[in-house]
């Protein structure tokens, strides 16, 4: 019997494999930052041990940093310490680091594939649980512990169970203003928060073929908010010719694309589970409530939880709505909006820029609303400036900002208030995410766009 | 690593389902460089409610926690597992826990139990009517215990070995160094590297 993708990476990187034990994996490529590494450089030096690898290594500033006047000292000094040890760990461990103001600094999901460092058929692995990124060039990457980050420092390798394969294909054309971001959402409401639990996603089909690298990084990004630990895409050309050129592409391309063009599902291989969606029925998406699976089409109202047959997600949802201070049955259309964050590891990167920009050219963002725009490296906003964008953002009313995580996850100073609402372009809607008290509906950067523009929940054919 | 071998203590019933890590500990509190000292974050929006759970003095001191499915999805942090051990939890017991949470639990001698949902709300009925019921966890009999009730749970031999042991899992992977070594050789000579840097 053939083998799926995922299995053929996973073979190809068992260093060790017994009877009752997980497998030791090795891991081509380790990425670091400055929330999830501290402790794990302590446990180094605690027992007197070294990087194994720091070639295979590198590390960037992005969490906890500021996105405004970052070349000046961090005026939170625990922030501070924080990124200081990192900066301290690895110049005492030789690990390659981009800092605050250098042109790769960014959101480490943004930054290992704008360097060519993110290549199919590599396992990756990061203290982040967006990691899985990385699998839309083919790669199986997932988001590990600091324990396990540690673990990987010293040996490159991880031990790991092997988890089973899921196909999710996507077959059909989207409809235009429908998009990357869109897919995923729809995806997760259907399957739930845990419907990957113990799972390899494979996104597959023709909607998936089409989406473009960074869109497909989109898709893969969020895999965990489906539960699944990684989640890839077949390489094609598409994903050739995209690291084709960067900094750190193979030197000998012709014997790497070789490899590469190995890393597919066989037409006799089994998947554990298999689904489909219609790409064609899509419609632009987003969440109402506090967990990614709670979303619905754009054209949809706030659902009834009594509607809602199984208790626990009844529960859910009557704990959603009080949090997020919705009624049952509002048009979703109809919600108003404080604030729009456009970035992130899911859609902080030039396409995604790209996309808003388009919808907000000319425009002005409604009265009273805040819009940030923080690229997701500087090399992005870099390029979104030769581009002008930065004048399009600004012009309509937006703030452009300096690269980093930012308001995802509101550990800088970027976040929102006790009861503001957000219209997110980012991956997460729990409780208090983006801010203590703050309330967060996740969407896509033409959605974010649009919302901006009409202080409602909109999509670009409703301007 | 602390060895796991058998806990006895008394639960608490966080009746909840997808408790992610956002709400086991903000990011806020994820600034710091330590191990420890993480049990100030623990659920530090929830525990602004004086209704919450673990503001209730009759589960002040609980270390087994009881909570419902989808326990820890979300992000990464290991500050998660840190933030309820810091706190005092020595186990937590939920029908399905996230792959990443978990990892990190039994990595860190956090014993996570999976149980059916049927067995979860059955220990939260036990615990609600009498918040002294003792609960014991034995990791040698793979089996949760209270009253005259006990349930078995699942967990792979080598992980328990690991956990009653309490050994660390970089020490057992330097045995494997020579196996490192021959893999290494072996890799093609066309995979990255990050150093020296090229711009």
């Amino acid at each position: 019997m053939g083998k799926t993708l995922a299995e053929k990476i996973w073979d190809d990187h068992i260093v060790r494999s017994a009877e009752g034990e997980p497998d030791l994996l090795y891991i081509d490529l380790q990425l670091i930052h400055e929330v999830t590494s501290a402790q794990a450089f302590d446990g180094l030096r605690l027992a007197g041990r070294k990087v194994r690898r720091p070639d295979l290594t590198i590390a960037t500033e992005d969490h906890n940093t500021p996105t405004i006047d970052i070349l000046k000292p961090i005026a939170d000094p625990v922030s501070k310490l924080q990124i200081d040890t990192l900066r301290n760990n690895a110049k005492e461990f030789g690990i390659r680091i981009h800092s605050l103001g250098d042109a790769d600094q960014g959101v480490v999901h943004v930054v290992g594939p704008q360097l060519g460092i993110t290549q199919p058929g590599m396992t990756i692995v990061c203290g982040d649980s967006h990691t899985s990124t990385h699998g839309a060039f083919g790669a199986i990457a997932f988001g590990i512990g600091t324990s396990e980050v540690e673990h990987v420092l010293a040996t490159q390798t991880l031990p790991v169970s092997r988890p089973k394969t899921m196909a999710i294909s996507v077959e059909g054309t989207l409809k235009s203003g429908v998009s990357a971001k869109d897919i995923i959402l729809a995806i997760i409401a259907q399957i739930g928060t845990g419907g990957g639990q113990g799972y390899i996603i494979e996104y597959r089909g023709s909607a998936i073929r089409e989406l473009s690298m960074e869109g497909r990084m989109t898709v893969c990004n969020m895999s965990i908010e489906a539960g699944a630990r990684a989640g890839l895409i077949a390489p094609d050309q598409k994903t050739f010719d995209y690291i084709k050129g960067k900094p750190h592409a193979p030197e000998d391309f012709a014997a790497a694309q070789s490899y590469w063009e190995t890393l597919f599902t066989d037409s006799d291989a089994k998947f554990d589970v298999e689904i489909t969606l219609n790409a064609d029925e899509l419609e632009p998406f987003v969440t109402w409530g506090t967990n990614p699976g709670q979303g619905l089409p754009l054209n949809g109202s706030v659902p009834n939880p009594a509607d809602i047959k199984d208790s626990e997600a009844r529960g859910a949802a009557e704990r959603a709505l009080i949090y997020m201070g919705l009624e049952a049955g509002t048009p979703l259309k109809k919600i108003a909006i404080d604030t729009v964050f456009l970035g992130s590891c899911t859609n902080g990167r030039i396409e995604d820029l790209r996309a808003a920009a388009s919808v907000l050219q000319g425009k002005k963002i409604a009265p009273k609303l805040r819009m940030l725009v923080v690229p997701g490296s500087e090399r992005v906003r870099q390029q979104a400036m030769q581009e002008g964008l930065d004048k399009v953002f600004l012009d309509a009313g937006a703030e452009w900002r300096n690269a980093g995580c930012s308001m995802c996850l509101g550990m800088n100073p970027d976040q929102l208030a006790v009861g503001e609402r957000a219209a997110s372009t980012s991956n997460r809607n729990f409780e208090g995410r983006q801010g203590k008290g703050g309330r967060t509906h996740l969407v896509s950067p033409l959605v974010a766009a649009a919302t901006a523009i009409r202080g409602t929940l909109s999509s670009p054919a409703d301007l | 690593m602390e060895k796991f071998i058998k806990h006895v203590g008394t639960g608490v019933p966080l009746r909840r389902s997808n408790v992610d890590t956002d709400q086991i500990i903000p990011a806020v509190y994820l600034k710091r460089v330590t191990r420890s000292g993480f049990e100030d974050g623990l659920f530090s929006a929830w525990r602004s409610d004086p209704e919450f759970v673990l503001n209730k003095p009759e589960y002040k001191n609980g270390t087994v926690l009881v909570a419902g499915p989808e326990f820890g999805t979300g992000s990464s942090r290991e500050h998660a597992v840190w933030a309820l051990q810091n706190y005092g939890f020595k186990a937590v017991i939920s029908s399905r826990f996230a792959d990443i949470f978990r990892g990190n639990s039994l990595k860190g001698g956090l014993l996570t139990v999976i149980l059916p949902q049927e067995a979860v709300e059955a220990i939260w009925v036990a615990i609600e009517s009498d918040p002294t019921t003792a609960i014991t966890v034995d990791l040698e009999t793979r089996t949760v215990s209270y009253k005259d009730v006990t349930v078995a749970f699942e967990l792979d031999d080598y992980t328990s070995w690991r956990l009653m042991e309490g050994l660390d899992d970089i020490g057992l992977t330097l045995k494997q160094t020579d196996a490192i070594d021959t893999f290494e050789a072996k890799r093609p000579s066309y995979k990255p590297k990050t150093l020296p840097i090229r711009i």
